[in-house]
């Protein structure tokens, strides 16, 4: 398996993810991801709805939103995280990769757009990137992914 | 059909199953249908009106979804209907997704539906002059059909004004 120089916040600690997508098994696969970057899940929601209480109640660095899903879509859910708290790092991920939604969703606010399948690789540079004009992000350490634990 | 509006979406369901499940996959078979299309599993269907219409159907028995859905989980899912719903829809989306971004990058405008899940046992209805390419992908999961009739719209808008000249 592939493996990652963690991603960290500046204080050590791991880079909390917050998991927006109504496929569960989809989640499941970005949170391999988020754990072979040495990440931590603060939350999971299936809907824009339930993405916004989640991030309210969490606080998370960075947000993997889906555009495509049930009551509220993530494009809609990143305006209103954004109108509330104006530094939220929201990374879309999604299959749909017409031209006309990565614009709505960066002008709405989100850092960046991945398009599923996603590979981690290219996840992993995009995560650098957006954490790298966080200041409370120190962007990728040397260590591997889970040696900061010990 | 116009092989330039299928071969967007061949290569981008081979290239989806092979990054998803991180092993190459294999074109084993291309074919021509012309009857109401007659699933071999679950089947997605995701239809496209624009400057091109037509439809696309990702059809993957479940035990195969099951497989992919555990190998992207990273652990064995428990098998249920819906987890083979999801891995299909998502599957198609994917398919359609990366396929969307080929077809728009050549110009093309359209709009796709979301994808309309079929898991009973009749067959899917198709137009009378519904003529599909179907493609058989073997996955490191098992096999997986896509079945494409697309075309382009003005082609049709030019068939209606000679119709409409003969009557």
């Amino acid at each position: 398996m592939q493996q990652f120089a963690a991603l960290l916040r500046k204080d050590n600690q791991p880079v909390r993810y917050l998991v927006v997508d109504d496929s569960v098994f989809a989640r499941k696969n970005i949170i391999k991801m988020i754990e072979m970057f040495g990440g931590e899940v603060a939350g999971e929601a299936g809907d824009g709805l339930t993405a916004i209480a989640e991030f309210n109640r969490t606080k998370p660095d960075i947000v993997l939103m889906d555009i495509t899903m049930p009551q509220m879509e993530g494009i809609e859910a990143v305006e209103r995280i954004v109108r509330q708290h104006g530094d939220a790092r929201i990374v879309m991920v999604s299959s749909v990769g017409y031209q006309e939604n990565i614009l709505a969703a960066l002008q709405k606010g989100a850092k960046h757009f991945v398009q599923k399948p996603v590979k981690p690789e290219v996840l992993y540079e995009i995560l650098r990137y957006v954490l790298g004009d966080d200041p409370n992000a120190a962007g990728a350490h040397v260590a591997l992914a889970g040696e900061h634990r010990a | 059909m116009r092989m330039e509006l299928i071969q967007p979406f061949i290569n981008a369901a081979d290239a989806v199953f092979a990054e998803s499940l991180q092993a190459p996959t294999k074109i084993l078979d291309l074919s021509m249908d012309e009857e109401t299309y007659r699933r071999k599993g679950v089947a997605a269907l995701i239809a496209i009106k624009g400057d091109i219409e037509g439809r696309v159907i990702l059809d993957l028995s479940a035990e195969v979804a099951m497989k992919v859905a555990s190998h992207l989980a990273g652990e064995a899912v428990p098998s249920s209907d819906q987890v083979v719903r999801e891995t299909v829809c998502e599957l198609a989306n994917m398919v359609i997704g990366n396929s969307v971004t080929l077809l728009n990058d050549q110009g093309f405008r359209f709009k796709v539906f979301p994808p309309e899940i079929h898991m009973n046992e009749e067959g899917l209805a198709g137009s009378i002059d519904t003529e599909a390419m179907v493609i058989a992908i073997e996955t490191p999961c098992g096999q997986a059909y896509l079945n494409i009739s697309m075309r382009y719209l003005h082609r049709r808008r030019q068939e209606r004004d000679i119709a409409s000249v003969i009557d």
